[in-house]
């Protein structure tokens, strides 16, 4: 560990650092967007919901850094351009999401749908004011799970020559310097974690009946199929 | 899209297949590295997640180790292994496993978890040892989820060794990393198609595997991934498994 030469560029790992972040979130944020409605469509059609989940796993199963060179061929795009890596984790935020949004609607129960269009909620505020809410927690507990392995993932553009701290990964290994590689690691779980937080404070703000049970949404989330 | 019919010709160009370090020998070095390292993981995290399921302690900490090393940029860690340890099969290998544990950790716990406390009362009842009930209860009704476990290890692995490409680990990867390199598009695409069309095809083996190791008798709702008893219930354990790809 060179603590010197983490003195000596704290700008680099700052800008570093930005870079990541500008990578990371749009797709977070666009994946959850998109999977909104996707989800909420998957719920009500079940032809949809087999067409966008298998669409999603099939997509989910492309390796990332295949993905990467995928995105740039497909649509025409320089191999260098940092809009690929937002595209690519993009793709695989709403594969992941889609499968939770689904989920979070469909748990919703028919008598409190039924309730809110009989207490004459039009299908808008139906959506925005009862079904909406009541995915939250489901919806945030998949958003955490994208988040994270966004910010994990945006490192293997690095792999691709578009700069994020996956550059520090590269870098590291062609000049043999393992420092690079810890600073890299250390930034993107205190930049995952820092994510989490967020999410986590979002959650309690939007969702304050969810609070009760704090640790509610992720366990919900990997409750085992059955013992609901 | 013409690129993409550049591509299909190289990998179908017969002469990428036998001569000098050929298609077949890289995807030997990915499917032999893949293997050993699923095998571990799936040696060390299969007794750990049934003995969390069938006793039902240490649950959260196997939550946030799978959360944390989901975090984990896999990358990094290479990088790091191979600048500690020097170029060879071990490095990759050691990240493999060290993120091919929580997906069959949590598809094992999950699994054995579900196991409706009933019939594993009913179990006892009978007179059923603790190892009875778990070789001869637990576990073949845990199958489904801790297949489902192991595909999404298995997954994870095959796509990360891609990556591994990188760092002078051979493998299918070698040819997008080279490609890109080079900046010989249609190797590269060549290479991307060609572990993508691996990945598909090892998602592909353990679906079927899924569903081949549920007992009969079991419900259906458990076997069709998207029936509708399936959805009344919790969301699918296999979406922890999810977002850990690299």
């Amino acid at each position: 560990m060179n603590w010197v030469w983490i003195g000596s560029n704290l700008d680099l790992i700052w800008g570093r650092i930005l870079e990541h972040l500008a990578l990371s979130a749009p797709p977070i944020v666009i994946g959850f967007l998109l999977s909104i409605p996707l989800g909420y469509w998957a719920s009500r059609s079940k032809t949809a919901r087999s067409v966008l989940l298998t669409l999603g796993g099939i997509l989910y199963t492309i390796p990332s850094i295949a993905l990467l060179v995928l995105v740039p061929v497909t649509l025409g795009f320089a191999i260098l351009n940092p809009l690929n890596v937002v595209l690519a984790l993009t793709v695989y935020a709403v594969a992941i999401m889609v499968r939770s949004a689904a989920d979070a609607f469909s748990s919703t129960s028919r008598d409190v749908l039924s309730s809110a269009t009989a207490i004459g909620f039009s299908r808008a505020q139906r959506f925005f004011q009862v079904e909406l809410p009541l995915a939250g927690p489901v919806l945030l507990a998949g958003l955490r799970v994208v988040s994270v392995s966004t910010v994990s993932l945006v490192s293997v553009g690095s792999v691709i020559g578009v700069d994020s701290l996956g550059s520090f990964f590269t870098d590291a290994f062609q000049r043999q310097f393992p420092t690079e590689a810890i600073v890299g690691i250390v930034a993107i779980l205190l930049i995952a974690a820092l994510f989490d937080v967020i999410l986590v404070l979002i959650g309690r703000v939007l969702l304050p009946w969810n609070r009760t049970r704090r640790a509610a949404p992720a366990r919900a989330y990997l409750r085992p199929v059955g013992s609901s | 899209m013409n690129l993409f019919v550049q591509a299909f010709a190289w990998i179908f160009d017969g002469s990428h297949w036998v001569s000098g370090p050929n298609i077949w020998q890289r995807l030997g070095e990915t499917l032999w590295v893949s293997g050993i390292s699923v095998l571990i993981s799936v040696v060390i995290a299969v007794p750990i997640g049934v003995a969390i399921g069938h006793t039902g302690r240490g649950r959260s900490a196997a939550i946030l180790i799978s959360n944390a090393a989901r975090a984990l940029p896999t990358l990094g860690l290479l990088s790091l292994l191979i600048l500690l340890m020097g170029i060879g099969v071990l490095p990759p290998v050691i990240v493999l496993v060290i993120l091919g544990i929580p997906p069959t950790l949590a598809g094992a716990y999950a699994g054995v978890e579900a196991v409706d406390r009933q019939t594993i009362d009913a179990a006892r009842a009978l007179g059923m040892t603790e190892w009875q009930i778990i070789t001869r209860v637990e576990l073949p009704l845990a199958a489904n989820l801790l297949v489902g476990g192991i595909r999404a290890t298995a997954l994870q692995t095959v796509a990360t060794l891609t990556v591994a490409s990188y760092f002078a680990f051979g493998g299918l990867g070698l040819y997008l990393v080279n490609g890109l390199a080079q900046a010989d598009y249609v190797q590269m695409l060549a290479g991307a198609v060609l572990v993508t069309a691996l990945a598909l095809l090892v998602d592909g083996a353990f679906a079927i595997v899924q569903r081949l190791v549920v007992p009969r008798g079991v419900a259906r709702g458990r076997v069709d991934p998207d029936g509708p008893q399936k959805r009344a219930r919790a969301p699918r354990p296999r979406a922890l498994q999810e977002g850990m790809q690299s």
